[in-house]
């Protein structure tokens, strides 16, 4: 097991640039998840650890030793693929032994890690068949069976869970937060999927266009946002925006709706700013702010409505069941402890 | 009006009238079969079984050209087998078809490895390989011949000429072994692209996460060659095995348009010697005995091709996808 040290790294194909100065520094057994939208840059950092794309400014480092110039199979990390890349032609046992075979290991040490990894995911029945007699999910388990018997510093994913159902995917989620939490091993994992991020790693971080725009635990980037781009892409269903600006100690929207502050919320009078507040924030007052309701999602155990609020469109999630129907009015306010004000023209959060 | 009158005055409207014989036919699935069959089934009769079924009826005959022959049994076949010329050409044949085959697929798969990298101008490369491929072989072969000659031979000229490596110039296509080493130099030649061609698609099918992978499993260049490419590469490798040994076992062309199947019959492969018979020759049914003597090793060489390094294990089952 190791550190990774992620320091100022840079990323070019040719004259773009795809990285931009990215540091991360992740402890010795951290589960930390790259999360971001398509073309951020993630899976390109992961595969610059793996040693599978060169860097082109700054260092990595795993445990003490920079491995810039060092050769992927020297870097002593395994690396499951989004596609799996199983050896189509080898049995799930010869997909297993194939990195031990190839450094000579004698076979009783082959055979008996092979064992072991197969008997920790469940793959012991199935060592003989090929690839192609694999379900999805047993594939994803090889993949991930073939990394474990090469006993690593670190392990890397690239987005392992994309290619499944929904279902599965749950499952496998569980099965991979579960594994780490046996072996312990440095896991570096990229995924797109903020639900992936925010269920499985100990620390995210948030990547958007070459740039991290935040590291930290999954509640508190939750809870606590640097800018616009973390508070709408974490969380489900995302963070609504209302724009306008602050007003002595309340917000103004831009078509006149005075909205709550509470403490903690920055911003000076007058500046234009956007106010941000999750769908779970929303209270039924009589006293509120009066919202058409357009649609209503009741789940069973909450309703999600999604409304003309304050100028634009929001959707709010109670646990009461509203009786309210579409094109009816409700009156709602927001929890101001917990709602965010971010700098209309930066992005980031203001904090007083 | 109520509901059962306009039934009645428009009973078109409501009740479809009875299908008649031409559609029922038509939707009889034995009779559309037989119909949608029929116009590749008499292709193939008018232009395969026919010419084949003649030759083998011919191989049992005594025609010559100009006289229609009767049936003389296995007279033809008895010949043959005391006939040392034949039995030179079969030798012949089989010598030429496996050190050709060997030949162009060790430099083809070279040639496709090549032009699996990531190299300047690779789709002009790639269509420059094609071209002995493209030249008809008549052509090509006469380009051969002049590079053969004893007198004009560019090869010869550089050896003796510019190099001064021997006195004299090679007779290459005068005396047997060289003549059917020369010819086997052109039959790789021609036969090359193909090769490299259905290679390089069986290439680009592997992902190329697999060499990722590998790379990281720690393979070296050669453990990746020898362990992921090789057996991915068999099943296409076993198509183009049997499709190049069929072609070569049966060529015709480049030898007669080179050799002639001389000197002193030293070059003679089965469908030459058989082409030579027949139709210079005037024994039709001789020339058929010789054509037909052919199919038995070229069955037996699909099938081991196809069955050796053919269908693997780790092929089949179901794509779970």
């Amino acid at each position: 097991m190791a550190t990774v040290s992620i320091r100022d790294v840079f990323k070019r194909f040719g004259s773009t640039e795809v990285l931009h100065g990215v540091s991360v520094e992740i402890e010795d057994g951290e589960f930390v998840i790259l999360v971001g939208p398509s073309g951020c840059g993630k899976s390109t950092l992961l595969r610059m650890i793996a040693g599978l794309e060169n860097i082109s400014g700054g260092e990595i480092a795993i445990g003490p030793r920079v491995v810039n110039n060092v050769a992927p199979k020297e870097r002593d990390i395994a690396m499951v693929f989004q596609n799996y890349a199983l050896y189509p032609h080898m049995s799930v046992r010869d997909n297993m032994a194939f990195a031990l075979a190839i450094a000579n290991a004698p076979k009783a040490l082959i055979d008996e890690k092979v064992a072991r990894a197969a008997q920790i995911l469940g793959l012991t029945p199935y060592l003989n068949r090929y690839p192609r007699q694999l379900s999805g999910g047993q594939r994803q388990r090889v993949a991930m069976g073939r990394a474990i018997v090469r006993d690593p510093q670190v392990f890397l994913f690239d987005e392992p869970l994309s290619n499944l159902d929904a279902k599965l995917r749950v499952a496998m989620r569980a099965e991979i937060k579960e594994l780490h939490q046996r072996l312990q091993t440095t896991t570096v994992y990229v995924t797109h999927d903020q639900i992936e991020a925010m269920t499985m790693a100990d620390k995210i971080v948030v990547m958007n266009s070459g740039n991290v725009e935040q590291i930290g635990a999954p509640l508190e980037l939750y809870d606590h946002p640097n800018n616009l781009f973390v508070a709408g892409f974490i969380g489900s269903p995302s963070m609504n925006f209302v724009k306008g600006k602050i007003s002595g100690n309340a917000f103004l929207s831009d078509n006149g709706t005075r909205l709550p502050l509470g403490h903690g919320q920055g911003g000076s009078d007058g500046q234009a700013t956007i106010y941000g507040i999750r769908p779970e924030h929303f209270l039924l007052d009589p006293a509120g702010v009066p919202a058409k309701v357009n649609v209503l999602e009741p789940t069973g155990s909450e309703t999600q409505v999604m409304a003309e609020f304050a100028g634009g469109n929001i959707v709010a999630a109670f646990r009461e069941r509203i009786t309210a129907r579409p094109g009816e009015t409700i009156h709602i306010t927001p929890n101001a402890a917990l709602a965010h004000i971010f700098d209309a023209a930066t992005g980031k959060r203001l904090i007083a | 009006m109520d509901a059962t009158v306009a039934m009645a005055t428009h009973p078109a409207s409501f009740v479809r009238k009875p299908d008649s014989w031409l559609t029922k036919l038509f939707d009889y699935k034995p009779f559309l079969v037989f119909l949608c069959m029929l116009p590749t089934a008499g292709l193939l009769l008018v232009f395969l079984t026919y010419p084949l079924g003649l030759g083998i009826w011919l191989a049992f005959t005594d025609t010559t050209i100009g006289q229609s022959g009767s049936f003389i049994g296995f007279e033809n076949f008895e010949y043959l087998m005391e006939d040392p010329v034949f039995w030179l050409s079969v030798t012949n044949t089989i010598f030429y078809t496996a050190i050709a085959t060997a030949g162009k697929f060790a430099l083809g798969l070279w040639l496709a490895l090549l032009l699996n990298n990531h190299i300047p101008l690779k789709a002009f490369l790639r269509a420059i390989v094609l071209l002995p491929w493209i030249v008809p072989t008549v052509l090509s072969s006469i380009a051969w011949w002049w590079i053969y000659s004893p007198q004009f031979s560019i090869v010869s000229y550089v050896i003796v000429d510019v190099l001064h490596l021997r006195d004299t110039y090679i007779n290459f296509l005068g005396e047997p072994w060289p003549a059917r080493w020369s010819l086997i130099v052109a039959n790789i030649w021609r036969g090359i692209p193909f090769v490299a061609i259905t290679l390089l698609a069986g290439l680009q099918t592997i992902s190329p996460s697999l060499y990722e992978a590998a790379l990281l499993d720690g393979a070296s260049g050669w453990q990746k060659f020898r362990r992921i490419t090789v057996p991915l590469l068999m099943p296409i490798l076993a198509v183009a095995l049997t499709l190049s040994v069929l072609f070569t076992f049966s060529d015709f062309q480049l030898v007669y348009a080179i050799t002639r199947g001389g000197p002193f019959n030293s070059t003679h492969l089965m469908a030459t010697l058989a082409f030579q018979r027949a139709i210079p020759g005037s024994q039709l049914g001789e020339g058929a005995a010789i054509a037909v003597s052919m199919i038995p090793f070229l069955i037996g060489a699909t099938i081991l091709c196809l069955y050796g390094v053919g269908r693997r294990k780790w092929q089949q089952g179901s794509d779970n996808d």
